[in-house]
Formats: structure tokens, sequence, C-alpha cells
């Protein structure tokens, strides 16, 4: 009896008995196919054939990209059918890795040919990578490896998979604080880079690296990633599905943030959109898949509407070559689209006083303001936030709205400069919009997580409010609420979760005097909030205080509108606050007390990091100002010029 | 025309062909002969059939030149429809083969071997390069898939959809006819390069004879306003035919009239009328799919859309658009093969295609919920899987193209796509959201069932690799 297996096995012998009748690809033959040079400097030789049956002519060797300390020796020789030719590569030590293309400049018209040259002039591009590390790397797909093995294990595997979820979000805090130690808050530019070809018929490239603001931001990933997976350790139907989506989400996340090639950065941030949609709709609360589908279709219209962004900078960028030396009519280097682009800004308009750079910054900043959330484009976030578990909630909060203003600073502002100019004063009034809208609805909210929703809203658009306003202290203020705000949403919805648990309800007007109860969640309930209302002394007010100072000088009655946001947000806050946790226990409600114990020591484990990091970036936050100053001046000054 | 080899010296270029008609008649045989379990037996031969056929494409598969004195093609085109033609097979074969128990279906090979004349007559339409080879490749198709798509015994629906689909296809071969033989009458020959020039006066019924063409081609490749037969077939034909007829004469079809438009050249505004055609095609066919609840008819409206985003690739030509196709076409085989596959492996265990059916389907029968969720994705769009990249390069060629329609017309298909994902997410939705209706499926799930739909997830998860 024939089976299956043994079809598709001779199926597979004959295509491959064919293929070696297939005849090869051109006559000039390269060995090794790229070049990897240790970083304290080496040499390497490189082996050049002719593996056809006609004379290849080698007119030299050319060097593109990186050519700190790299010495190639010169070579001319015409080779004849099977000779061979050795190339001797050498690199002194040097300290930042360095990433070159060696082209060999022949006549094999199989290959592409020269830009400039003359017709007989064809490049075979060998890669050559001295000092790379793939720290990066390993940090983006950590989780995808521990997604990969929690799938394959066998059976329901619970205790496993929650061991690997855990062991790889730990993993990728240590590789993130390997990364900080290495990093040079001084130095200008992309570090821990590492850059490959990935895609090269469609020009797509591997080239990762973090300047000061990613850094903060991976970091911020890196460290609510490990409190959700700790919060996600209460998690208990498909439990094996649940934390293999969890690490594509946390590997789509830091991908987002350490990519600079723009296509590679659209990949990221599609991968996001599955795990997500399957996260809030399967495990999440009673109306779930509506606010899962909402959810994913907000995203991926913005998402669509980025894709044509991407095409049309793609095909307006120059041209150059790919890390090794491959010619390329276009690139999708972000580092090189933002300082070779001129910011795309063209004479011929497209429609009334739009050109070419306007357009494509709307088409960018439609997906990148529904993930802020900026009013009216945030109806998503309130049912998102609420219907997903504790877990993603904080997850979504703490990490996935700080995408948004990273892709303006990344995309619409480095290399979109005049652009950014001109629509800032859009993006300021959005902000502030934002700031009292997403404050007024929080103030009429009843269910506590909805309320905290609705502060994110009014939270993010001080982002926008400090984006739009082109100061030096709007700008620093906006990105540093970025990364406080992740810190301190999370606490929000980690201590809702907390009341969750117990009560099984969120409705603030059930509860009352939970103080008496709980004395240590009240502590930090109350730090939280008072972080998130902007209390002085802690990290939200920093923030806070920086977008109004920056955005005053730029827009006087936008930052009077925004600081009115600031009272409405102790309205809200204090209300909340005053409702569940002071006065008496309601004891109509909540007969037995001891349902209510006070924080485990799981959930205080949660909750320290980060109101350490709360009450520390309060009193100093130099630190995290310091980190993303330089690369945050670098383009603010691009943009402050218009050019 | 020069550099075009005789009749004889084309013979050995066409050799896959050749494998796989004759093939058909052997299998035939073999059907007539064999004994008990009869498909299973024909199917295998019919998988030798292919491979062979496989295997000659592949030592033939560098362009070359044109066969039988300029009728049909040898360029990468031809080779491309000549892959996918075997590959689309292939797919259409193994799913067939593995309906033997459980559906009803007679245990019989003579749909494997209408299935390899179908794989014919594909091939030789992605090579036409005249129009009566053209429209003998596209009847030759048209025939074989009548009897396709109404080979399920007892079964009214597969009847009702085969008349429909030969009323259909025969008013169009007719239209398609008149309007070849206008296109003759005016440039004095059939060949495809002839078609470019014309002499004076005759540009209107040049372009009314155009149309005329085009109703064929878009019958074919079931493009608005052509397109009705398509959810009635697809939903009365046996599920792997449907599979078949989505994915291998589309493509041949869509290369046909690539081949075609490049012919006729710039003398007829491809723009308006194939841009027309293709918003019509890509908005009804992702707005009919919404409130479908047979997942047959879903598919068959998706389809419909993925014409639309097709026919995009052929606005933009040149080279970039004609490398776009493919890809796209490449992705969108696996892709739909893959969807189809998965309600051909659980209608043979019994679930129906139909939503209620369906639901509860992630607890009942997880693996094929999950390998379905990742066709749906792949037909969505989501990088990294192989829809992403199609569409991609789609949108990439048109964009480079420039120009205010092109420009719209692309905005458009994103919007669009971002709002198929509305109807994918009902079927996510049953399947995931919504309570089990009942216990798992009756009958297992068969190794060969679970090979075939994992053999297709790998290149829709994993197509960049080879890009």
């Amino acid at each position: 009896m024939v089976s299956v297996k043994r079809i598709v096995l001779c199926a597979l012998i004959l295509c491959g008995a064919a293929g070696g009748v297939a005849e090869a690809a051109g006559r000039l033959r390269v060995e090794p196919s790229a070049i990897v040079l240790p970083p304290a400097g080496g040499e390497a030789r490189l082996t050049l054939r002719n593996g056809g049956d006609r004379p290849l002519r080698i007119a030299r060797i050319d060097v593109t990209g990186d050519q700190a300390g790299l010495r190639v020796a010169p070579l001319t020789r015409t080779l004849q059918p099977g000779e061979t030719a050795q190339l001797a590569v050498r690199r002194d030590g040097g300290t930042t890795p360095a990433f070159a293309g060696l082209r060999v400049v022949c006549d094999d018209e199989t290959l592409p040919a020269l830009p400039g040259g003359g017709p007989d002039e064809r490049v075979g591009a060998v890669a050559v990578r001295a000092g790379a590390t793939p720290l990066l790397g390993w940090l983006v797909f950590l989780p995808l490896l521990g997604a990969l093995i929690i799938l394959l294990a066998p059976g329901s595997a619970e205790r496993f998979a929650r061991a690997v979820g855990l062991a790889a979000t730990g993993g990728v805090v240590v590789l993130t604080g390997l990364a900080l130690s290495r990093f040079d808050a001084g130095a200008r530019g992309a570090q821990l880079v590492d850059h490959a070809v990935w895609i090269r018929s469609l020009r797509v490239e591997w080239f990762v690296g973090v300047d000061g603001l990613s850094i903060t931001m991976v970091a911020l990933t890196a460290l609510v990633g490990f409190i959700a997976a700790l919060s996600s350790l209460s998690i208990d139907k498909n439990v094996k599905a649940y934390w293999a989506l969890f690490l594509v989400l946390m590997t789509g996340m830091l991908g987002t943030f350490v990519a600079l090639d723009l296509f590679l950065f659209y990949v990221f941030w599609e991968v996001m959109l599955l795990p997500m949609y399957f996260l809030i709709g399967l495990w999440g609360g009673p109306r779930k898949e509506y606010a899962a589908i909402k959810f994913f279709l907000y995203t991926l219209v913005g998402s669509v509407v980025m894709l044509l962004g991407v095409i049309a900078l793609y095909y307006a960028s120059p041209a150059g070559s790919l890390v090794d030396g491959t010619p390329a009519a276009h690139t999708f280097d972000l580092v090189r689209l933002a300082s070779e682009g001129r910011g795309f800004a063209t004479t011929p308009r497209l429609f009334g006083a739009l050109g070419f750079a306007e357009v494509v910054w709307a088409l960018f900043f439609v997906g990148f303001a529904i993930k802020v959330p900026a009013v009216p484009l945030h109806t998503w976030l309130p049912d998102a936030h609420v219907e997903a578990p504790t877990a993603i909630s904080v997850i979504l909060a703490g990490v996935l709205l700080k995408m948004g203003p990273y892709g303006l600073y990344r995309v619409n502002a480095a290399v979109l400069p005049g652009a950014t100019k001109w629509a800032a004063p859009f993006v300021a009034v959005v902000g502030a919009i934002s700031i009292v809208y997403g404050a007024l609805c929080a103030f009429a909210q009843k269910d506590l997580k909805r309320l905290v929703a609705y502060s994110s809203v009014s939270h993010m658009g001080f982002c926008l409010l400090g984006l739009g306003a082109l100061t030096t202290s709007g700008w620093q203020g906006a990105y540093v609420q970025l990364f406080n705000h992740g810190v301190i949403t999370s606490m929000l919805f980690l201590l809702v979760g907390v009341l969750y648990d117990r009560a099984h309800t969120r409705e603030i007007d059930r509860f009352g005097g939970v103080a008496s109860q709980m004395p240590r969640y009240a502590f930090v309930f109350g730090l939280a909030f008072m972080a998130s209302l902007g209390l002085p002394g802690l990290s939200g007010f920093i923030g806070e205080v920086l977008v109004l100072l920056g955005s005053f000088p730029s827009y006087r009655a936008l930052t009077a509108v925004a600081a009115t946001g600031v009272v409405l947000a102790a309205a809200y806050h204090l209300s909340a606050l005053s409702r569940v946790q002071l006065g008496k226990w309601n004891a109509a409600q909540w007969k037995d007390r001891a349902q209510f114990p006070d924080l485990t020591a799981r959930e205080a484990l949660m909750l320290a990091p980060l109101a350490i990091l709360v009450l520390v970036l309060g009193c100093w936050p130099q630190p995290l100002i310091a980190l993303s100053q330089g690369s945050l001046g670098e383009v603010l000054a691009k943009v402050a010029g218009g050019r | 025309m020069t550099g075009a080899l005789d009749n004889v010296a084309s013979l050995r270029e066409v050799l896959p062909e050749a494998i796989v008609g004759v093939g058909s008649l052997v299998v035939l045989g073999v059907d007539l002969v064999a004994a008990r379990p009869r498909r299973a037996r024909a199917a295998l031969v019919a998988l030798a059939v292919l491979a062979l056929a496989a295997t000659a494409a592949w030592v033939w598969r560098a362009p070359g030149p044109s066969l039988f004195g300029g009728l049909l093609a040898g360029d990468a085109l031809a080779r491309l429809g000549r892959a996918l033609a075997i590959a689309s097979s292939v797919g259409g074969v193994l799913l067939l083969s593995s309906r033997g128990r459980g559906t009803g279906d007679r245990d019989s090979g003579e749909q494997l071997a209408l299935v390899l004349g179908v794989t014919l007559g594909m091939s030789l339409m992605a090579a036409a390069t005249a129009l009566l080879t053209a429209f003998v490749a596209l009847e030759a198709t048209s025939l074989f898939s009548y009897a396709l798509a109404g080979m399920r015994p007892r079964s009214r629906a597969a009847s009702e959809a085969a008349l429909k689909y030969v009323v259909y296809g025969g008013v169009a071969a007719g239209v398609m006819l008149f309007g070849m033989s206008l296109l003759y009458g005016m440039h004095g020959s059939t060949r495809f390069d002839a078609l470019a020039s014309f002499p004076a006066g005759v540009a209107v019924p040049r372009l009314l004879a155009v149309v005329l063409c085009l109703g064929g081609f878009a019958y074919k490749i079931a493009a608005v306003p052509f397109h009705m037969w398509a959810p009635d077939v697809y939903e009365g034909a046996p599920t792997p035919v449907a599979a078949l007829f989505s994915v291998g004469p589309k493509a041949a079809g869509m290369l046909l009239l690539a081949r075609f438009v490049e012919a006729i050249g710039p003398s007829v505004p491809w723009e308006l009328v194939l841009g027309t055609m293709a918003a019509a095609t890509m908005t009804l066919g992702t707005l009919a799919a919404m409130p479908q609840t047979n997942l047959k008819r879903l598919l068959a409206y998706s389809s419909i859309a993925h014409a639309g985003t097709l026919l995009l690739a052929v606005i933009a030509g040149g080279d970039d658009g004609r490398a776009a196709l493919g890809v796209y076409l490449v992705a969108y085989l696996v892709t739909n093969l893959g969807a189809f596959g998965v309600v051909a492996a659980l209608e043979r265990r019994g679930v129906e295609p139909e939503l209620f059916a369906w639901r509860g389907l992630a607890r009942r029968a997880p693996v094929e919920a999950w390998l379905m969720t990742l066709f749906l994705f792949s037909l969505v769009g989501l990088p990294p899987l192989a829809g992403f990249f199609g569409k991609y390069v789609v949108f990439a060629a048109l964009i480079a193209k420039g120009g205010p329609l092109p420009l719209a017309l692309v905005l458009l298909a994103v919007l669009l796509s971002a709002a198929s994902l509305f109807p994918y997410a009902r079927i996510l939705r049953a399947m995931f959201f919504e309570g089990a209706t009942g216990p798992a499926p009756a009958v297992a799930a068969t190794r060969l069932d679970r090979a075939i739909l994992y053999a297709l997830a790998l290149p829709t998860a994993a197509l960049f690799l080879t890009l």
C-alpha cells in the first residue's frame, strides 16, 4: 500500500534530481558570500572564481558603506574559465561596528549594472560585517523563539508555557539591561547597529539599531512586558495559546522600536495586530469580540493607509546601495531617508497647497494617530482596554500606545521635517482637544477601568501638544511623558485588576472605604493616582510641566486650554480615589470583608518596580531626559529649521 | 514570425503539456481497469503524471522562442503559467483524492482525468499568442470545468452550478469570439503581435471589439460585470473543484489578459477600462462577501475581490507589473488552496461549509481552526504572510507608475483590503468566539488532509524567504 509520505518523498527526489540539471547563474563565483571580521580587527580572504566558459574580466574592487579602518587589496585581472584569484580584506580594530559592501566590478552580464558605469561594468556584491553585535536581534527574537518552543510542546503544557513565557520576558529584561549598559548617551546616531540584506528583490534590509529614544522605549517594553507576564500567570484557559500569542506580541513590539528600515518597521507594526486580536477576543471580558474586532479594524485601516506612505517614500527615495554593495535605485533605510531625503519637499503641489511631503505626512499621521490615540480616532481604546484581560490592558496602555508618538518621531519628524513643521499647529490642536475631551469623558465614567482608559487618552494628548510645540522643552516633555505614562498607566491597570480579582466588578459607586480593609493597596493606589494626575514629586508631573512650559511660547491659548485639562485630571482622579478608597466601607454591597485580602506577594512584586520608578523619576528625571536628549535635539533642529 | 520554431521543432518544447494531455487519457484508462479503491489509484497515477510534467517543465524552465510559428509563446510569462497550472492541479488532485470516503462521492477517477484536461487548457491559455489559440485554450479549460462543476451525484446544487456555468460560459465565449472575429477583420491576422497597429478610421469599432473580447477574459477571471456565475458555481461544485477553479483558471486568465493588453497596446485607454473593472470588482467582491453565511460563497466573493486586485497588476504593466502579477498569483495560489482545503477537509469530516456549523470549531477541530486563521490573515494581507507580499508588490508597481487614476485605485484597494477583514473575521468569530454547538467532527482527520494543509501553510507563512 503506497502511503502519502512515500509519494511526497518520491516527488521531492524527482525535483531534486531535476534540480541537478539546472544551469548555473553567472560566471563570477565568490567564496564566501559574506565576510565577518572580528571586532578587534583581522583579515579575511576572498576567493573569486570564473565558473563560466568565457574569460571574466575583473576591472576593480570598490568599497561602499562604512569604510572605517577597512583595507582591500586592489585587483585587476582577467580570469580564464576555472581560474581563481585571492583577495585580502583587512580591518584594523575599531570600536564601532562597520558594515561595508565590496563591489567586484566585472563584466558578468547576469549581474546588476554599476550605476553611472560603462556598459560592461557589472557589480557582484559581497557583504563585510566587522564587529557587529547580534544583541538587538536576540532581543527581538527571543520571545518568538519562546513562542515556537511553546507551540511545539505536546499536550496542554500549562506549567511549561508559563515557565517559558516568564523565562523569555525575563531574558528580554536581561538583554535590555545589557544593551543599556553598552549604550552611550552622548554619542550621536544609532548604536548597537546590525545591518544585513533581508529580501534582496524588494530592497528590504534587516537594519536595526537604537538611539536615545528607542532605547527608552525598549526598556519600557521589557519592563512592562515582564510585569504583564507576571500578571498573566493567572490566565487558566488555553494557556499555551495565550503565551504563544503574548510572546509573538512582544517580538512585534520590540521589533518596531529597534527597526531602522521602513519596510521592517511596517512588518513589525503589523505583526502586533494578529496576537492582539486574539488576546482581547479570547481572554477578554463580556464584550470581548466587539472590542477585538473594533481594535483590529481601526488599526488595520491606519496601517494600510500607512502602507501607501511607505511605498510613496520608497519610490521618492535617493538611489544608493544595499549594505552589501548591491546597487539599489531606492531605499527603505530610515537613517538615509532622514539624512539624504531633504524632507522630500517638492515644488509641484499635488492638491492645492499640499505637496508630496505633506500628503505622505498625512498618510503616516493617520496610522500613528489611531495608535496615540488622538481624538477623534480614539474610540477603539475604551472598549479594547476595558474588555482586555489585565495583563493585556497593561501591554496595550503601557507599550502599544507609545508607538504612535514614536512613529511620529521616527518617520514623520525625522524623514519629513518640513511637513512636520507645517502640520505642527494642527498636531498641537489635536493634542489639546484630546487632553480636554479625554478628561471630560473620564470624569463621566462609572467603571474604574474605563476611567483609566480615558485618562490615557488625556495623557497622550500632552504628547501631541508637546510635539506640536516644536520647542526643546515641549519635545522633551512629550517623550518623557511617553515613558512615565507607560509606567503609571501600567500601575493603574494592575491596581484595577487587583480590585477586580477580588470584587468581580469595577463600578466605582459600589466601593467605598477600601483603604480600611486594604491599607497597602490603598497606599499604592493613592501613589498611582497622584502620579497620574501630575502631582509634583512624582513622575507624571515632569512630562506635563515640560510640555506646558514648552508649548506656552508657541501657543498661549492652547496651553491655557490644556492646563484646564490638568485641573480636570485632578478632579476625576481625586473623585474616583475618594469614592473607592476613602469613606466608610460599603457594607451593604460587601458583607464579607475577607473577600478583600490585601496585596499578595505576586501583586506587590508586580507593582513595586513601577512604584519605585514613579518615585525616583519624579524627583530625579535626569537619567531619562539625558538618554533621549541627543537624538531628540537633532531631529527637532531639523524640524524647526524646516528642512 | 522570425525566431519562431516550426511545428516539429516546437513539439519538444511543449512536452509538459503533451505529458498532461496523454496523462489524462492514461488516468481515464486506469479508472476503467483498476481495482477498488479506484479514486486513490487514479489519483496516484495523476500525481505521477503531474510530477513528470513538472520535471519536464523544470528542465525547460528558461524562457525560449515562440512556438508553432507564433501561436504559442515560450517566454517567462508562459513558463509561469505552466508552473501555476501544474501547481494548482496538484492541489486539486490531492484535495479530490481524499474525498473518496464519507462524502457520498462515487469512487471513480474521472474527475482526476478532467482536472488534467483543465491543466492542459490553463497551460495553453497562459502561453497563447494568437486569438484563436487563446479561444481554443479558454474553451478547453471551460469545457472540462463545466463537467467538473456538475460531478456530484444526486446533488441539485451541483447540476444547477454546472448549468449556470455552461450557459454563462457559452454566452461569454460567443461574445468573445465575435470580438475576436472583428479584430481579425481589422488587422488581417489573429496573431497578438499584429494587433498593435491598425488601419486608420477603425479606432472606435476596434475599441468595441476589444471590449467584447474582454468580456470573455473577464468571465474567466470572474471580474465584474461577468462575475455572476462564480458564487453559484463555487457553492454548488464539489469543494476541491471550487478550490481548483478559484486558483487555476483565474491565474491562467490573468496571464492571458496581461498578454492581450500588452498586445493591443496604448491605443485603448486601458487605465480607464481596466481601472473601472478593477474598482468595481474589488468593491463588489469585498462588500458582497460580508453578509454571506455559506463559506464557499464567501470565499467565492473573496476570490472575485482578489481578481480585482490582480487587475491592478495588469494595469501597472511593464516589468514591474508582470513581476507583481507573478508574485501575487503564487501567494494567492497557496493561500486560496489552503482556505478551500480547510473547508474541504472539514466537509469530509462532516462539518458543513456554513457559518453556523463552524461555530466553536476552535475547540472541536483546533488544528483546522488555526490553519484557517493563517490562511484568512494571508488573504487580508497581513505581514509577514504571503498575501501581504503579493499585495505589496502590486501596490508598489502601481504607485511607481503614478498618475491620478492609478493612485486613486491604490487608495481604494488598500481601504477595501482593510474592509475585507470583516467577512473573514466573521469566520474567525464563529470559530473562536462562539460557543461549541456540538461534539468533535464525527470522522477523524486523515494524515493526507493534514499533510496537504501543512504543505500549503508553510509557503503561506514563509513565502518571503523565496523573494
